[in-house]
């Protein structure tokens, strides 16, 4: 390569060279069409004025703010305002209607458990899970199997005031005894009681000692055949659904040293227009219960896990 | 350079480099001669090149009657389009071409189509970029020429130009002349009915998005939509910009197409061009008749010249500035004919046509040219597209079911035992008016369904529900199934309940337990 450095007009076109030449090829320097040139000093000056309007260049602690005074910031207050502005009907409503009353308005409803889903994947999903699915310990909320209950209002009133919530007044609670750790049996009847529990659901054989063990120490709580009582949050233990798990090993070490869980009680965090949708939520999750239904339907019962 | 009263002459291609000066007698156009490149000045060229201004001389002939037709039927289209009613009943819009974007619909005249149809508009611009292949394959630049809105609103305005200021010369004159109150109320006059133009254009284009006459009432009370006025705004903007200043200089330097085009051309293709070998060398009528040996049949009158609406030098050879309009050769055509010379010196022919004749032989036949495997291909896969589009647009049912499963989580042991799932359906009704639709379980033996409104009391194999008319309803579904039940495919089938009984199904998975005990 070889670099002319002056350059020259091309002769048959009358354009000036680059001044570069490269194996005999040159090449022209073509003006650019005027319009293209204006088109950047308009660029230039569509730049200036947005400077002078918006906010522009950083300064070391804030910035330029420029004379429309418009900040992103500001924008979003304001979005903010308006939404909440557009939502406030909403709102209102959902805050006058008793909760007994929500499906009667479906269009309530569908916003409430929108509203509700959303308030879920803040507050809930830590414990529950985000399909609201559980775990070992934390219960399945898309089941037909509830603790406290399952019809809206049994499931609002947990959510206002949680599960064993020490100084929350009518917080859910109560106690399994701890047979192992405590000494009310001897592990040979613990094992003796867990197979009569899983009798209950055609798991294992009922035994006569088991059956009288299990009068005397279960059956206040669980009921005669093991059905629960959600007064005390008394899980089901005839059906399929198990929170702390359902081999023999689990149940043993349930009935020696049991967990008991816990729940936040959310009235003291939440408002109550919240708590409302959360309930709507969890309760259209597919395992809800119709209020009637609590008192009509006894072989709905208690919740526990897969 | 040396000659600047005539430039690049001797560059005419297939011919020796002859020297050939000319003097041209012409008064009307004598000092408005087209000059490609001025010379630049000897001091310092500029840096930036004005934008030579071109003024078209009216023309008569065929190809411009042609182009008089396309300009009106192109304009008329574009123009009266959104006014034509179209009945579709009491649910839907009544105008035949609608974009509603708000309500995700597609309108056109006894079309319909729907976001998921979208395919119908992505074949349509295949089809259309196809179509585009075919056309300048075998007719070379036409859409440039003809159809191209650049080119269909410059002519436009080219007609307001000679309106108002007269033709060629005077248009000149007047852009020469110092701003005086002649100037100052033409200019006033000519830039007023451009920016009508350019306002009644951009109006048009917003009233394909919404019924038009309550657009246009909505629009002058103030009450449409900013985006309305912000589209008119834009577009009032760059048709005024691009049809009245920009003009050729689109074509050369921002339109992408004439650099493609030149991959679907070929010896084949039609296109505008001069004979040199008949032409050259040029000379004026007057030396023709002292010399006719020597004088090609070219009086170099520059006819051609000053009609380009690109301003260009047909006579210099194929280029890209020409969009192939063929008003050259109306005007060649003429001065062929005054002088007593066959027309067709500047003709739409092939480049293999033009060779042939020069060696004396016929022109092919005119299909021999059209029907070559180029364009035979094109056509083929552009009427492929259109064939299946119009059998899916005849089969296609008004009524659509999809389905997707719920993940997390995929499935949910309920307290007897029994395996529940979770579907999201999405039912389409795209007929305008309301129906009775019946969605059954097809296979999962024992399970039954019910939807997030009603309770598990109701479950049953099918259920009922009613769709609005001309909209997508998602239902949220249970599916329960007897415990033990093992994972497995199934079906959801949706019919509808009236005497046109169209159906639709979705296949899906239903999620089991793999049997594990916690
Ligand atoms: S109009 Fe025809 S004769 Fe006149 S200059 Fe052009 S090519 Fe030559
Ligand atoms: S050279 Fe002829 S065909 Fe090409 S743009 Fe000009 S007038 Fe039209």
């Amino acid at each position: 390569m070889k670099t002319v450095a002056n350059k020259r007009i091309d002769e048959p076109t009358g354009t000036e060279t680059v001044g570069h030449e490269w194996d005999g090829i040159e090449e022209l320097d073509t003006p650019m069409p005027r319009w293209w040139l204006w088109t950047l000093y308009a660029t230039i000056v569509w730049g200036i004025i947005y400077v002078v309007l918006y906010p522009a260049w950083p300064l070391l602690r804030t910035g330029t703010e420029g004379v429309l005074g418009w900040s992103s910031r500001g924008q979003l207050a304001q979005e903010m305002r308006a939404e909440n502005q557009r939502r406030a009907p909403t709102l209102t409503a959902l805050s006058r209607v008793p909760i007994e009353r929500l499906p009667d308005d479906s269009r309530l409803m569908r916003a409430a458990v929108e509203g509700g889903r959303a308030a879920f994947r803040v507050n809930c999903v830590q414990c529950h899970g985000s399909g609201a699915a559980g775990g070992n310990g934390y219960p399945n909320l898309n089941d037909d199997d509830w603790l406290w209950g399952g019809d809206l209002r049994a499931i609002e009133y947990t959510l206002v005031h949680g599960v064993r919530q020490p100084g929350v007044e009518s917080t859910r609670n109560s106690m399994m005894p701890a047979f192992g750790r405590d000494g009310l049996l001897t592990p040979a009847e613990i094992s003796t009681v867990a197979d009569q529990v899983l009798s209950f659901s055609g798991k294992a054989k009922p035994t006569a000692a088991g059956a009288t063990l299990y009068e005397n120490n279960c059956a206040s709580c669980h009921g005669p055949q093991g059905k629960g009582l959600r007064e005390f949050g008394a899980p089901n233990l005839a059906d399929a659904i198990w929170l702390y798990g359902s081999g023999k090993g689990r149940i043993v070490q349930q009935i020696s040293n049991p967990r008991m869980g816990v729940m936040p009680a959310w009235g003291g965090r939440l408002d109550p227009v919240t708590i409302k949708m959360l309930a709507a939520y969890v309760h259209s999750l597919g395992g809800g219960e119709d209020f009637v239904e609590v008192a009509k339907d006894p072989a709905v019962a208690v919740d526990e896990q897969p | 350079m040396n000659n600047p009263e005539h430039p690049r002459t001797e560059e005419s291609p297939g011919k020796p480099n002859k020297p050939v000066s000319l003097t041209v007698a012409q008064p009307d156009t004598g000092n408005l001669r087209h000059e490609p490149h001025e010379p630049p000045r000897e001091d310092l060229p500029e840096l930036f090149e004005k934008r030579r201004a071109i003024f078209p001389q009216a023309v008569h002939g065929f190809y411009r009657n042609v182009k008089y037709v396309v300009m009106a039927i192109t304009l008329g289209i574009y123009y009266a389009t959104p006014w034509i009613r179209w009945d579709r009943g009491p649910y839907a819009p009544d105008q035949a071409v609608l974009v509603d974007i708000a309500n995700r619909r597609f309108y056109m005249f006894g079309i319909e189509i729907w976001p998921h149809e979208f395919y119908f508009v992505a074949g349509l611009l295949i089809m259309a970029g196809i179509g585009l292949f075919l056309i300048t394959s075998a007719v070379g630049r036409a859409w440039c020429g003809y159809s191209c809105p650049q080119t269909v609103w410059t002519d436009l305005f080219q007609h307001v130009d000679r309106l108002v200021d007269g033709d060629r010369n005077a248009q000149a004159r007047l852009a020469r002349a110092p701003w005086g109150p002649e100037k100052i109320v033409k200019r006033g006059i000519k830039w007023s009915i451009y920016l009508l133009i350019s306002f009644w254009t951009g109006g048009a284009w917003i009233m394909y998005f919404a019924d038009a006459p309550t657009l246009v009432r909505d629009f002058w009370s103030g009450q449409a939509a900013p985006v309305a006025y912000i589209t008119v705004a834009i577009l009032t903007f760059t048709t005024f910009t691009l049809g009245g200043f920009l003009r050729e200089q689109f074509c050369i330097y921002m339109c992408p197409w004439p650099r493609i085009q030149s991959a679907m051309m070929d010896e084949r293709s039609l296109t505008v061009t001069y004979k040199d070998w008949r032409g050259e060398p040029r000379g004026s009528v007057k030396k023709a008749q002292k010399d006719p040996q020597h004088y090609g049949d070219c009086i170099d009158c520059l006819q051609c010249v000053s009609v380009c609406p690109t301003g260009i030098d047909i006579r210099e050879g194929p280029q890209i500035g020409c969009i192939t309009c063929a008003l050259c050769i109306d005007a060649c055509d003429r001065v062929m004919a005054e002088v007593g010379r066959p027309r067709g010196l500047i003709d739409y022919v092939t480049l293999e046509d033009s060779k042939r004749e020069a060696a004396g032989e016929p022109r092919r036949l005119p299909w021999r040219n059209l029907v070559r495997p180029r364009t035979v291909i094109y056509l083929g896969g552009w009427s492929a597209i259109g064939l299946a589009m119009l059998f899916m647009l005849g089969t296609r049912s008004h009524l659509d079911l999809s389905a997707a499963a719920d993940r997390n989580p995929p499935f949910m042991l309920m307290s007897d035992g029994s395996v529940r799932n979770a579907y999201t359906l999405k039912v389409r009704n795209m007929e305008s008016r309301p129906r009775a639709l019946e969605i059954a379980l097809d296979g999962l033996p024992g399970a039954a369904m019910w939807n997030d409104e009603e309770s598990r009391n109701s479950a049953a194999r099918s259920m009922r529900i009613n769709a609005a008319p001309d909209a997508t309803r998602t239902v949220r579904v249970y599916v329960i199934a007897p415990p033990e039940t093992a994972a497995q495919e199934f079906r959801f089938r949706l019919r509808s309940l009236d005497k046109e009984a169209a159906s639709d199904e979705a296949q899906i998975q239903f999620a089991a337990p793999g049997g594990q005990d916690q």
